[in-house]
């Protein structure tokens, strides 16, 4: 990796792991008596961690002229390689924390960092930015290049996202062991780290833009819509929610601008517009790119991606307030988000139904091929999950649904069967093709991961629909006297078997991750990347395409 | 121009262009996601027009309906409370055992009763009133402030050792750790107590030792509170130290440290949170618990 860099690119690297240490120096010296301390010190050895293997490479020999004539894959292939990683760790941490919630007892140690308070954003943060994180990383670079045709825009500035955001994600889930958090669920990182996302987020959409300026197509395609509604929704999402006044810079604790209903408003638009566009929007990008390519057929339609894009795009910003629903909120910006959530159902579905009439002419290949099925299926659950969505956004639906499971196993759909899906599937697309190999080691333990993982869905969701609905018809049951028939404990024994039956299902998910990584591992172990000759960016100074016009 | 073509398997065209393979059919976007664009969008015009929806810089607009969620749920409360005031009023007022006569206000306490009790009183006492280590098990029909109706009521108004102005105190002195009684002292008094007392588990061999002893220490040290035959006090919530029921364990270990240290449990006031009404149901609701069945070690 390191080789590919240019002695002065490599000092460049040094300076900047450099300025990441004096930072973290700095933070850690002003915060050595709060939590503040520990995450300096982090900083200070993960960058050094950096800096010593380009440091021992420093007078390797420089890499030739022609590294411009082939595309710039190195930070894909990590960022697979850390997605994966990030799979399974928050995986895990769901395991833990749904056993928990099924045997209170497993609390094995009287510590705080044990608690579920404490464990289950890491689950989150876990899997939503390590693992779908890392992986709209790597696969918009990847891309991004291929129909672009053009490599990626600067030697350093890839690595820098990649590597920065991966520190975010770090710091995220280590402070939540240490008890730092600013309870905004999805945003609990505290202000050092919200910053630190910003200057990685601006490099990101700085590669985007400046690549997407020298590419050697016409136009740009779908894909690439979508990677950059998510990159630069995220941004304006991230910076607003996270306006916070820091105690001091010596303390890892900051308060938000906003109280009370404004801030709730703030953190629901925040929350559920990460869903639209971190975990829709760029997926959605993903599967425009790796589902025609691995069923080898055109997109059904390109005008229903346009009017789904610019739909989905409008529709969900307006939507956030339906996750205050008969709360202090005023009346008439709940019925806003509903209705914005109704309207919503057409594009989701128009994207879903493209993604699906895509695959006509290529049904036989999805029966055969488990990589195409995955992404099959996550159109499927991606439909599935944006119907629900917009159901339980109605406010009589939601008065049942609202605080049950209900809308955790709705999230589940989505997370495990639409963005998971998408992803294993782009994922073992993309492995064979990163790493100059045929195809996986093995197409069986292909097979094997897509019936854990579609099983381990199946059982979650099923499970918490029920548990949902049950918890919310025995919390508004009346007797004959007007009095509630159950009290809470009654719902929660209610519950118990689903929670067990969740715990397993989600087992059944993490063992399909591990299956994937050994795999994974087994596919790119003793290769040596070879680029073919046919996936290069097209030679710089050949302009054929971009006569206007076309 | 780029070259559009011909795809076999739908017929349709191409529109020319082409990214690294991927060519998109010019398909026109089918019927049925503008009509259903439309009617979602319809729905949305007459929710607005129905409902409140769109802000107008202090207002916003009221809809036709007039609706206000805020007005909904004090008219869902109040036609709750009206709904409930037939037997409310009753279960306020009547006396305990005209309640118990009266097998429709009964049937509320066994329903709501059941109800009340997991929300408010199971987290300490458990869900079957059985209690524990501490938490006094009320299914055993023990009582320490007194078990007739208006004595219940008014525990659970004010609470014991609580932050309400007219709570119940009680309070057993520590002994040992006070310098009151020394340490041999206090084994011929647990001797004593586990000579006199219904049900005291595993016998001890140390227990033949110092009960007389421990007797005129009794008589001189608790029986101001624990009364003369350790039947208890309910006047000062003394519990009966006779009939076998240990709030925290009759062992002499458990005995040793409640009396080195000395006991002070505590129970939350209800007046705030509870109504008058919900309160006397709980009353006649734990006075109908039942112990379980072959004793209260099967729960």
């Amino acid at each position: 990796m390191i080789a590919r860099l240019t002695r002065h690119e490599r000092q460049n690297a040094l300076i900047i792991l450099g300025l990441v240490a004096l930072m973290g120096a700095v933070l850690g010296l002003a915060g050595r008596s709060d939590p503040l301390g520990w995450h300096g010190l982090l900083i200070v050895v993960f960058a050094a961690g950096l800096a010593l293997p380009v440091l021992g490479a420093l007078d390797a020999p420089e890499p030739t002229e022609d590294r411009e004539s082939a595309y710039y894959d190195d930070p894909t292939r990590l960022g697979i390689l850390l997605s994966m990683g990030w799979a399974v760790f928050g995986l895990f941490m769901g395991v833990w924390v749904a056993a928990l919630l099924a045997w209170p007892e497993l609390t094995f140690v009287d510590s705080p960092w044990a608690s579920f308070g404490r464990l289950r954003p890491a689950h989150t943060t876990g899997v939503i930015f390590g693992f779908g994180g890392n992986a709209l990383i790597a696969t918009s670079f990847h891309v991004l290049q291929r129909t672009s045709r053009a490599r990626l825009s600067g030697q350093l500035l890839p690595w820098f996202v990649l590597l920065g955001y991966n520190l975010f994600c770090l710091l995220a889930v280590t402070g939540y062991f240490m008890g730092i958090t600013q309870s905004k669920e999805y945003a609990e990182p505290e202000w050092y780290a919200d910053l630190w996302l910003v200057v990685v987020w601006v490099a990101y959409f700085l590669i985007y833009i400046l690549t997407l300026a020298r590419r050697k197509e016409p136009h740009i395609y779908v894909a690439n819509w979508y990677y950059m509604a998510f990159i630069l929704v995220v941004a304006v999402l991230h910076i607003i929610n996270n306006l916070a006044v820091p105690v001091s810079f010596g303390q890892a604790k900051a308060y938000s601008a906003f109280s009370g209903v404004q801030d709730a408003m703030t953190q629901w638009w925040y929350g559920h517009n990460a869903v639209a566009f971190f975990l829709t929007a760029g997926f959605l990008g993903m599967m425009y790119y790796y589902l025609p390519k691995r069923a080898g057929r055109p997109i059904f339609s390109y005008r229903m991606s346009i009017v789904s894009f610019w739909g989905i795009t409008f529709m969900y910003l307006w939507a956030g307030s339906h996750h205050l629903h008969y709360t202090a909120l005023p009346h008439w910006v709940q019925t806003l988000g509903m209705t914005f959530s109704v309207m919503l159902i057409v594009p989701s579905w128009a994207s879903a139904g493209n993604a699906l009439l895509t695959l006509n002419g290529a049904w036989r290949k999805v029966r055969d091929d488990a990589t195409l099925r995955f992404m099959m299926i996550a159109a499927v659950f991606y439909g599935l999950s944006t119907f629900e969505g917009s159901f339980m956004a109605i406010r009589a639906v939601n008065s049942l649904s609202h605080y049950t499971d209900w809308t955790i196993g709705h999230v589940h759909a989505g997370a495990l069967g639409w963005v998971a899906m998408i992803t294993f599937g782009s994922i073992y697309y993309l492995v064979p093709v990163m790493w100059g190999r045929e195809r996986m080691h093995s197409a069986a333990l292909v097979e094997v991961h897509f019936w854990l993982a579609l099983l381990g869905t199946l059982v979650y969701v099923f499970s918490m629909w029920n548990s949902g609905v049950i918890q919310g018809l025995m919390w508004r049951t009346y007797d004959e006297s007007g009095s509630l028939s159950y009290s809470f404990v009654d719902s929660l024994v209610a519950m118990h078997p689903y929670y067990v039956a969740r715990a397993l299902g989600g087992l059944m998910f993490l063992m399909g991750a591990l299956v994937g990584c050994c795999n994974i591992w087994m596919t790119i172990r003793g290769a040596s990347v070879s680029v073919p000759q046919d996936d290069r960016p097209a030679d710089r100074n050949a302009d054929r395409n971009l006569v206007a016009g076309e | 121009m780029a070259m559009t073509e011909k795809d076999p398997v739908t017929g349709r065209e191409t529109t020319g262009h082409e990214w690294n393979g991927i060519k998109e059919l010019n398909t026109p976007i089918p019927r049925v996601v503008f009509v259903f664009l439309g009617l979602t969008f319809a729905f949305s015009l007459l929710w607005w027009a129905l409902m409140p929806a769109w802000p107008l810089g202090a207002s916003y607009t009221r809809g036709l309906l007039g609706a206000d969620h805020r007005q909904d749920v004090s008219r869902a409360l109040g036609a709750a409370q009206r709904e409930r005031a037939a037997w409310t009023q009753e279960m306020e007022s009547l006396p305990y055992a005209e309640i118990e006569a009266r097998p429709d206000l009964m049937r509320v306490v066994s329903e709501s009763g059941r109800r009340l009790f997991g929300d408010n009183c199971a987290a300490c006492h458990g869900a079957e009133g059985r209690g524990g280590p501490g938490f006094p098990d009320l299914s055993a029909q023990l009582w320490l402030w007194g078990g007739e109706p208006e004595t219940i009521e008014e525990t659970l108004r004010v609470g014991i050792n609580s932050t309400h102005e007219e709570t119940r105190y009680g309070q057993m002195l520590a002994f040992g750790r006070d310098g009151m009684l020394s340490r041999p002292e206090i084994a011929s008094v647990i001797s004593f107590l586990r000579a006199h007392a219904q049900d005291v588990g595993e016998p001890d061999p140390r227990d033949a030792q110092g009960v007389e002893a421990g007797g005129a220490i009794f008589a001189e040290q608790c029986a101001s509170c624990h009364g003369e035959d350790a039947r208890g006090l309910k006047t000062a919530g003394a519990p009966d130290l006779t009939d076998g029921y240990w709030l925290y364990g009759g062992d002499r270990a458990t005995l040793t440290r409640t009396l080195v240290n000395g006991r002070q449990g505590h129970m939350p006031h209800w007046e705030e949170r509870l109504t008058l009404a919900e309160r006397r149901i709980l009353t006649l609701y734990v006075l109908g618990l039942k112990p379980a069945e072959g004793g209260p070690d099967d729960s």
